[in-house]
């Protein structure tokens, strides 16, 4: 199958008064026509600066510094600002973290949607306009009448819904969804989430989603792709990644997770997330990796494709170490998350 | 009872008929669980004093929290603490994490000396794992979502607090970080015999950290009891879509399996019975009165009439149902 979309070795970097911070570093994906990529990842892992330069949306200080963005065989990073702009929605559409907050609370939500599709498209009688606004409206479960109201007058999950119905206006072939559920409660998290399931499912759209649920992803995604640091840990698909997660961040990350069954164990992921001005040498993750070897000082592990066609970026599975080898070293070194978050409380006085 | 109305005559009654107590002597966390507007904020703000309410009493020790003067009032303060929802809102950027510390330290007399002061928000920040010498001296735009909200507690932990209220304290951390700050909750609950009222729309992490629970819908109790029951098998109508929509991280529980499809309220009905019978997928005739709690068990209640073969129990009575 021909990829819709290609990120190829994108940098991003934010220039600040403190430093360079690179934002991503050599980061590459490839997703097909209607597939569904969930990126997790820690705040400041660069999940949200992939979602702005795949859209060129990256505002100074920070700068897309190389790599190529190709949506269904057009390169975006080489439109001018002008394309672009006719690209953004007709090609690839973006739901921003928050969404609700981005309608504008002064014009009726049938006007926001009319000047989407103007923008790209001027000859359109207004009647046909308004009839693709409409459909939207419907396909997203809501009412024809929305296209009359104001925000003030809808919910959360409705807003949300809007900001979906404007994103699929166009038809764009990737829909990039930065948390789109992060602002609502559960029971409406899940009507929206089916929303854009169904959208997704009619466009045959590929879809993008940014967060750091991993529930949400189980239930959500078809491939999980692991951040850190400003660059891909690991790349699998979703049964795999929640049954055997091969790069230490992920492990640690699988294994933070709640569940019915072992109720009041809490396992963090101990240590911090590095500051992006400040990354450490070698493998970004090695200050806080139970297996730890002396090569992950200093040498940083590429993404490379395992024999069973996973994608991780780990001296585990590298440097002639067997998978038995690694194994091994995983094994010796089980009871690192064991200990509790909270040392002995009990003991300072 | 809690209702406002700013500009129209008509109110909205954030909470109705809502009663608790938690034993000094019995230190336990309750988890106040339910959706935006569901009235948690509303109870927490009403447990602080930060609201009177409409009709009814809040109780402390046996006084009425609004009635406190001079002395009282002061030590209510000081034992009865908080953690709001967002670590990034709540700390003034102009001050070091010091200041933020000494302050209550100077306002409540708890230290003698500077040297004691001092030795008292190292030990606290140890108490929630942090290391004093990398938080001291910092600003807080130098600290994580998750550390800020673990000076937070080490806040609230240095006035030693017989309760503490913590309104969604984990939601805006990012998860690696939320299995550490709930460990710290607990270890203060165990350790320091603090009683936690738990705040929260995620019954995922009411499940782990919680011994009973309260779900609210619109102001009023849907369900309460002990958190293994209510959460493996609920009985009201609404906690079950609830339970049934979180996204469990395990890919053999689908999302939705059991099909209560829920009805989206298109408006704020007022209306004088269920407050979910706008959406409820089983809403008969009767609901059209405020049901009344019922006793399934020893330790679970539910305002449904689906459960009606069961006795009534008055909500005034309710706590006797919550295990500590």
């Amino acid at each position: 199958m021909k990829p819709v979309l290609q990120v190829l070795n994108l940098l991003v970097t934010y220039y600040t008064d403190a430093g360079r911070a690179k934002a991503l570093d050599d980061v590459s994906l490839t997703l097909n026509a209607g597939e569904k990529l969930g990126l997790v990842g820690e705040s400041g892992s660069g999940k949200s600066t992939m979602a702005l330069a795949m859209m060129r949306m990256i505002k100074p200080p920070g700068r897309i510094e190389g790599g190529q963005v190709i949506v269904d065989g057009t390169e975006l990073t080489k439109l001018s600002d002008e394309e672009m702009l006719k690209a953004r929605l007709s090609k690839i559409a973006y739901i921003p973290q928050g969404a609700m907050n981005s309608l504008n609370p002064v014009l009726r939500i049938g006007r926001q949607m009319v000047d989407a599709i103007k923008a790209h498209d001027d000859e359109a009688s207004r009647r046909t306009i308004e009839e693709r606004c409409m459909e939207a409206l419907e396909s997203v479960d809501l009412k024809r009448s929305v296209f009359k109201m104001y925000p003030h007058e809808l919910s959360g999950g409705m807003k949300q819904r809007v900001c979906i119905a404007i994103g699929i206006l166009l038809n764009p072939k990737v829909i990039i969804a930065d948390e789109p559920t992060s602002a609502l409660d559960v029971v409406t998290q899940r009507q929206v989430m089916e929303t854009i399931d169904r959208v997704q499912e009619q466009l045959g759209a590929a879809v993008i989603l940014i967060g750091h649920d991993m529930g949400l992803m189980a239930q959500f995604v078809d491939k999980v792709a692991v951040m850190y640091a400003g660059r891909l840990a690991e790349v699998s698909i979703v049964r795999d990644m929640f049954t055997d997660p091969k790069h230490p961040y992920a492990q640690a990350l699988i294994r933070s997770l709640p569940s019915l069954e072992n109720k009041g164990v809490f396992q963090g992921i101990p240590g911090l997330a590095p500051s992006l001005l400040r990354i450490p040498s070698g493998c970004a993750f090695h200050p806080r990796c139970p297996y730890r070897m002396d090569v992950c000082t200093t040498v940083r592990p590429e993404l490379e494709t395992l024999s069973n066609g996973r994608q991780v970026a780990c001296h585990l599975y590298t440097e002639g170490l067997t998978d038995a080898g690694a194994n091994g070293i995983q094994e010796r070194h089980q009871s690192v998350y064991a200990r509790p978050a909270v040392k002995d409380i009990d003991n300072r006085t | 009872m809690y209702t406002r109305g700013l500009l129209s005559k008509t109110s909205t009654t954030a909470l109705n008929d809502v009663s608790l107590k938690l034993d000094e002597s019995e230190p336990t966390i309750l988890t106040v669980a339910g959706e935006s507007g569901s009235g948690k904020t509303t109870l927490a703000m009403l447990m602080l004093g930060f609201i009177a309410p409409s009709s009814g009493q809040i109780l402390y020790k046996g006084q009425d929290i609004s009635r406190l003067r001079g002395a009282d009032r002061m030590t209510f303060r000081r034992e009865v603490q908080a953690v709001f929802q967002d670590p990034f809102a709540v700390f003034n950027p102009f001050y070091t994490v010091d200041h933020l510390l000494t302050v209550p330290i100077q306002r409540f007399k708890l230290a003698k000396s500077k040297r004691e002061a001092r030795d008292k928000m190292e030990e606290a920040l140890t108490a929630v794992g942090l290391r004093p010498e990398d938080i001291l001296g910092r600003f807080p735009h130098q600290l994580s979502g998750g550390q800020r909200q673990r000076i937070n507690v080490a806040r609230a932990l240095l006035l030693r607090p017989r309760l503490l209220i913590a309104d969604e304290p984990v939601s805006m951390v990012d998860a690696s970080l939320r299995a550490n700050i709930l460990e710290t909750l607990r270890s203060l609950q165990k350790n320091y015999g603090v009683s936690i009222v738990y705040i929260t729309h995620d019954l995922t992490t009411a499940y782990h950290i919680a011994k009973s629970i309260v779900v609210l819908y619109r102001g009023a109790v849907m369900e309460a009891g002990d958190v293994d029951t209510v959460i493996k098998r609920p009985q009201h109508p609404y906690t079950q879509l609830l339970i049934d929509s979180i996204p469990w991280p395990d890919l053999s529980r689908r999302w939705g399996e059991t099909d209560i499809k829920a009805r989206e309220a298109e408006h704020q009905e007022i209306t004088t019975g269920c407050k979910f019978y706008p959406r409820c997928p089983f809403a008969m005739e009767k609901c059209t009165v405020a049901p009344p709690l019922f006793q399934l068990g020893t330790h679970q209640a539910a305002s449904c009439y689906l459960q009606d073969q069961h006795p009534t129990i008055p909500s005034e009575h309710l706590w006797k149902l919550l295990p500590v």
